[in-house]
């Protein structure tokens, strides 16, 4: 038979990359000199099933690579060896590494081998010198788990009668063995006769019935080795007295015994196949040979992270639950409207309301299948901020709380980055050196507090830490020299914080190996919200500064502000909103004779409006007579002119690039409850159209349809 | 066809250890741990065990002995997958009652050709 | 002609075989057009659509389609004809086509009235005959004879991707 085993490897990987992150945090956590023998426990198995998996499904080197670790942790876990600082650095360098393999091997990507075989080393280094008791070299260790075992007293094959005395235990059938099954498996090896001895058997009333009684003498004719005989017996070793007699030798070999073995021996040593026997019983083999490519080649689809989800069996349950009620609902509906007269118009109400609330509980359960705890993105920090203060000699305790909040999977994947972006900052930028922290009075260790929390169909994330906050001055400095804020301009204090999320405005003195790369606070801000979501930050010059992130549970539904242009509805993202006001004429200038902007306090605030941009009828062309809607985007604020404000309601977000494509200023459509379709703005998007120019009509003809998919 | 009962920690293990058998036309039944596994075998009966040795809450070790505790598990045949072919490893498996072994990493025609060793 | 299962072959363009295909034609500007058939997935009256922002006219805009989003086009303009008001006879053809990546997405084709259904077999399908250099014709699959008339078979990818599309006007067919 064959079996494709590729297709186990996505759940392969799956569980691996979860058993690396529980050995992680597991090492992370471990006490030194006083060991939870659970945590070690748990270390143990993680390494044995992802090694156990790897070679069975021919991951060779990621197999090798995790005996090691595996070696390591036993011996740790038998009490042959203490846990001691070194190892654990060892082993978290392993995990980095088993992590990097089995990327490899799952995209087909390189791996550094150098940086592999260095910890491999460091392993075996570790394996030869620290255990008391004797290890096997690794190159044995590996041999004996990938190569055929050699088998020293191996016997040729010899054609000829076998004699076997087998004398079962009488406690063999509890074993769950019984020696009918070996003697079938005998009989499969060649022509096999059997006698029965019952010598030994009770008078009935003495008898055990679970007891074997019996002995036996076989005799096999076959041309097999004696191995091959040993191994139907291989599992009853130690349950019966056996012995094998190997055919009489043929007379030219009838030499003696030195030189007998001289003889077999060249025979031996050029079996034509390794033993794997037709039995297979159970010696270590190769993979499949087709298998062992695997190491090489990409094993599944890049997408292998995001194309399922493990869901727990509660949440599946409570969606079976509630469709339950659905059904219930659904059939009171169909009762009553069999026979219906206006009597029973309160009934019908009732059963509205219930099919409403219903749906709203299906369809908040559908959504929280694909929530996942928030601990996937910060279970890497504990490593991070250990590795990073300890590479700039800082003293940093991280703490966390929520993390079992939950968020979409797809919000999960792209906050990730940002995130650690922001810790990074912190333990940068944010935490003092050692002495610095001494001198300004402060305990020596410094604190990255990072929460998760839910508040109101958000997801709440902050990052805090009692650093040396942000410097005002620098900033300030930084942003008159870029022309962000002018000489005479005296920005408050929260300005000019929030002046850190421009771009260029990345205030590290030195640009270090650790943050102050690449990616500035512009970034952070911008891939927040791209996911729809703020970030604030607050500081304090000397106690440290706190970046609080709010982000949408989830993206396939946004709370929308509809408003009216002419005939169309539009749906602003509530999250975008300012406020939403009548603008005075007065307050309204003209810059330049054609842009118009309007005075908001202290601001003044471009109008975009919605109609000339999407060329849309209106109902009003006054300002005075519509609706301004200040909205904000990348930070710059608009003021969008509606003629109305309807409702706000929650709508669930549809593709407009599945059948179309991309269209600026619009990041998707939803179906209002008409069952019309409804545009969604894209507020950013807007703003950035506005600065550019009005609208921009668009001629047909080299408009493709279906180019979105190039979009 | 025989009924099966695959307990393994390893989701992937255990994907293609009850898939192999599921093709080659058994019944299987799964666990992930031991203790999973004892409910299932005290709900009902099966024919063979397959189970890992290291698993958490009940390891195979102390499935065994629970199973052969059972009087219906008396005679069951019981295979660990074990990934450990030191002989003190496999006398622990046998000395809690096992009937044999097979030792990881197996193939899907290894796996069943060996349980085919004790099936009746 | 027996050979009928062929037909099923969408994608087919070999106009030289001797096999049949259907193909759905449709009334504009009194001419009269085909589509594959089996690309066809529905057909509704004229609705409302939600018209969408800086977009080609041809573009209506788009309408819920059992809860996806398709675009719905206005065939006339895509092929520069003159406007009409829209009647009790307009409908939207719902089709299946199939991008240059090879992505599969969902469209309405406004039409003024859809005719009929007509098997056409290879030798009743004339090649398209040569405009000039200034004709794009690449979203015309041929030219089929029913009868007395002809119907214009069009290559639905081709029709909703090619850009000048107005040629089709400048060119006499008749």
């Amino acid at each position: 038979m064959t079996v494709d085993v590729t297709q186990f490897f996505q759940a392969f990987f799956e569980e691996s990359f979860e058993g690396l992150a529980a050995m992680e945090s597991a090492l992370l956590n471990l006490d030194i000199g006083a060991a939870d023998s659970e945590a070690i426990n748990r270390i143990f198995r993680a390494a044995h099933s992802i090694k156990g998996g790897a070679a069975t499904f021919g991951f060779t080197a990621v197999a090798e690579f995790t005996h090691l670790v595996e070696t390591l942790m036993d011996q740790i876990r038998s009490g042959q060896r203490a846990v001691t600082q070194p190892d654990v650095e060892i082993l978290l360098h392993s995990v980095d590494c088993m992590h990097a393999m089995l990327d490899a091997v799952r995209d087909g990507s390189a791996v550094n081998q150098e940086q592999i075989a260095a910890v491999s080393q460091e392993l075996q280094a570790s394996l030869a010198g620290g255990a008391i008791a004797s290890v096997a070299t690794p190159a044995a260790q590996q041999s004996s788990m990938s190569a055929p075992k050699a088998i020293p007293n191996e016997k040729a094959a010899t054609n000829g009668l076998w004699k076997i005395n087998f004398v079962p235990l009488s406690h063999l059938l509890k074993t769950g063995n019984d020696p009918v099954r070996m003697f079938r498996e005998l009989s499969g090896l060649g022509a096999l006769r059997v006698a029965v001895n019952d010598k030994n058997l009770p008078p009935f009333l003495d008898m055990v019935p679970d007891n074997v009684y019996l002995e036996w003498e076989l005799v096999l004719e076959a041309n097999v080795d004696e191995k091959a005989i040993s191994e139907v017996f291989e599992w009853v070793d130690g349950d019966c007295e056996l012995t094998i007699q190997s055919p009489q030798p043929t007379p030219e070999i009838s030499a003696p015994p030195a030189q007998k073995a001289a003889v077999q021996a060249p025979k031996a040593a050029t079996p034509t196949t390794p033993q794997a026997p037709k039995t297979g019983a159970p010696a270590s083999t190769h993979p499949k040979s087709g298998m062992k490519e695997a190491d090489k080649k990409p094993v599944g689809a890049s997408s292998a992270e995001t194309s399922s989800i493990r869901v727990s069996i509660d949440k599946i349950d409570a969606l079976v639950n509630m469709v339950g009620e659905l059904v219930i609902t659904q059939s009171m509906l169909g009762q009553l409207g069999k026979d219906f007269d206006m009597s029973r118009i309160d009934k019908l109400l009732d059963g509205l309301t219930q099919l409403e609330r219903n749906t709203r509980e299906l369809q908040e359960n559908v959504m929280r299948i694909r929530m996942l705890p928030i601990s996937f993105v910060f279970s890497r920090f504990p490593r991070m901020v250990r590795d990073l203060s300890q590479k700039l000699d800082k003293k940093i305790d991280l703490k966390m709380s929520g993390d079992q909040t939950e968020l979409d999977k797809t919000v999960m994947e792209k906050i990730g980055d940002p995130l650690v972006h922001l810790v990074r900052n912190s333990i940068d930028h944010g935490v003092e050196t050692h002495d610095k922290r001494v001198a300004a009075g402060k305990p020596e260790t410094g604190v990255i507090q990072l929460d998760a929390y839910h508040q109101g169909g958000n997801i709440v994330i902050s990052i805090a830490d009692d650093g040396a906050g942000i410097d005002t001055e620098r900033v300030l400095a930084k942003a008159r020299k870029a022309g962000l804020v002018k000489e005479d301009e005296t920005p408050t204090h929260e300005r000019i914080v929030d002046l850190i999320f421009e771009p260029g405005l990345s205030t590290a003195e030195v640009v270090s190996d650790v943050s102050g790369r690449g990616v500035g606070m512009d970034v952070v801000r911008r891939n927040i919200q791209e996911l729809g979501g703020t970030i604030d930050v607050r500081s304090v010059r000397g106690e440290g500064s706190s970046f609080t992130i709010r982000l949408p549970l989830t993206l396939a539904i946004l709370d929308g502000q509809l408003v009216r242009v002419g005939d169309q509805t539009f749906i602003v993202p509530l999250v975008s909103i300012v406020e939403s006001l009548q603008v005075k004429k007065e307050l309204v200038n003209r810059v330049a004779g054609k842009a118009e902007v309007f005075k908001l306090r202290d601001d003044y605030i471009p109008i975009i409006r919605l109609y000339d941009m999407f060329g849309v009828h209106p109902e009003n062309t006054l300002l005075e007579e519509g609706l301004l809607v200040v909205v904000e985007g990348d930070g710059v604020r608009a003021g969008l002119f509606v003629d109305d404000l309807l409702g706000q309601q929650q709508v669930v977000i549809k593709s407009l690039e599945t059948n179309y494509r991309r269209v600026d200023g619009i990041s998707g459509a939803t179906i209002l409850g008409d069952g019309h379709v409804a545009l969604i703005l894209d507020v950013s998007g807007l703003v950035k159209l506005s600065k550019n120019q009005g609208p921009t009509p668009q001629n047909d003809s080299d408009l493709a349809l279906p180019r979105s998919a190039a979009a | 066809m025989a009924k099966i009962l695959a307990v393994d920690d390893s989701a992937s293990m255990r994907q293609m250890v009850v898939f192999t058998l599921k093709a080659a036309g058994h019944d299987v039944v799964e666990a992930q741990d031991g203790m999973q596994a004892l409910e299932i075998a005290k709900g009902q009966q099966v024919d063979l065990v397959l189970t890992d040795v290291n698993m958490p809450n009940m390891d195979g070790i102390s499935l065994i002995k629970e199973l052969r505790n059972l009087v219906n598990y008396k005679f069951t045949p019981i295979l660990t997958l074990t990934t450990e072919s030191s002989p003190e490893k496999k006398g622990e498996g046998k000395s809690a009652g096992a009937t044999g072994w097979i030792v990881k990493p197996f193939s899907p025609d290894q796996l069943l050709a060996t349980i085919r060793k004790v099936l009746g | 002609m027996s050979n009928v299962a062929t037909a099923t072959d969408a994608q087919s363009t070999d106009l030289n075989a001797a096999e049949m295909s259907q193909y759905l034609t449709f009334i504009m500007a009194t001419e009269e057009y085909g589509v594959d058939i089996l690309r066809v997935q529905e057909i509704k009256g004229w609705d409302m659509v939600t018209p969408i922002p800086n977009t080609p006219d041809y573009i209506k805009g788009v309408i819920n389609l059992r809860g996806t989003i398709v675009p719905i086009v206005d065939l006339r303009r895509r092929f520069g004809l003159p406007n009409i008001e829209y009647g009790p006879t307009t409908v939207v053809i719902v089709l299946k086509v199939y991008a240059e990546d090879g992505k599969e997405r969902t469209m309405g084709i406004v039409v003024d009235a859809v005719s009929d259904v007509y098997n056409v077999t290879a030798k009743d399908m004339k090649d398209t005959p040569d405009f000039g250099a200034d004709a794009n014709i690449d979203f015309v699959r041929g030219l089929a004879t029913v009868g007395e008339k002809m119907v214009i078979i069009l290559e639905v990818d081709k029709m909703l991707t090619v850009g000048a599309m107005a040629a089709l006007d400048r060119t006499k067919l008749n």
